[in-house]
């Protein structure tokens, strides 16, 4: 059973053939461009999302933050999209890898942490004091505000994979569990099957909050160095 | 057998079964040609459910069946232990 929990998350061979740029490219196929005024339903449903989700996170921004949107929008769609396929039985969910979330989390936080050393020196270097701090303190908060601002990338990319491999995870073994108790006693099986229910209904959510959390914070890191 | 039609510009169903490896080796196998028939394949497939205009679930639902069933022939190795018989 061991060795079983977690061969759902090996990088994905099919007959020793590496389909792993396959299963991350699929989700493209979900998403077609829309090209008329007024589209197919799955376009314009899409469209919609896409337009309510760039108004709700891109107004904070100022003109030069509202150049990353089209990065921002493309980021949530595809982490949002891979979460939720990573949902059907048996597939395989690219954002449980680390390698694919630092991928993701640094070049964007290193992008809108250089853009503001460029663009706002001062301001960007400001950052690391918070106002009104006593004397005697500085050295010691200019130490922590850097380590906060170091450990910002790999928080971004280890809060996506934890979250994520926790609730695979957990639907795993009560599924185990379920299948498992349907022997031994019905009504704790169905009190666990309901457990799962529930679960599966978290993890939608957590599928599409964790996007929205994901983008939401790289935004935000912009909107500091804009 | 001579046909009225150039084999080349046949398609499938139109082709008798002893021109067939010759109408299989007049396919294009190159990167192109394959990316081609990819292409093809995709565009036949949206025009038909998804560019409509009034498409369904069933057009969606269709291509995730089709990977949820491309997902379970990957890891059918390990999970052909977890079948329930006497004997593995």
């Amino acid at each position: 059973m061991n060795e079983n929990l977690f061969t759902s998350f090996t990088s994905p061979t099919m007959m020793g053939f590496p389909v792993v740029m396959l299963i991350i490219l699929f989700p493209s196929i979900m998403f077609p461009s829309p090209d008329r005024l007024i589209n197919n339903r799955l376009a314009s449903i899409q469209q919609w999302l896409i337009q309510l989700t760039s108004k709700q996170m891109m107004s904070i921004h100022n003109h030069k933050g509202q150049t990353w949107t089209l990065m921002l929008m493309s980021l949530i769609m595809f982490i949002g999209s891979t979460n939720l396929l990573g949902l059907l039985p048996h597939s395989f969910t690219p954002t449980t890898q680390l390698s694919m979330n630092l991928g993701m989390a640094i070049p964007l936080w290193a992008g809108a942490v250089i853009t503001g050393f460029r663009y706002k020196t001062k301001a960007s270097l400001a950052h690391f004091l918070p106002q009104g701090t006593p004397l005697p303190l500085i050295p010691m908060l200019v130490i922590i505000e850097t380590i906060s601002l170091f450990i910002q990338p790999i928080a971004l990319a280890v809060r996506l994979t934890a979250n994520i491999t926790a609730g695979h995870l957990l639907m795993h073994l009560i599924g185990g569990a379920t299948l498992a108790l349907t022997n031994i006693s019905m009504t704790t099986a169905l009190i666990t099957f309901i457990i799962l229910i529930l679960l599966t209904i978290l993890e939608f959510a957590v599928a599409l909050i964790q996007a929205y959390v994901f983008t939401l914070l790289v935004s935000l890191y912009l909107h500091d160095n804009t | 057998m001579a046909s009225v039609v150039p084999l080349k510009e046949k398609k499938l169903m139109d082709v008798k079964l002893g021109e067939l490896p010759s109408w299989i080796l007049m396919r294009d196998f190159t990167p192109k040609g394959i990316a081609g028939a990819f292409r093809r394949g995709y565009y036949r497939y949206y025009n038909k459910y998804v560019n409509v205009k009034k498409g369904g679930v069933a057009g969606i639902s269709m291509v995730l069946a089709a990977y949820v069933l491309f997902n379970y022939c990957r890891c059918y190795k390990e999970l052909k232990h977890e079948r329930l018989r006497k004997y593995h």
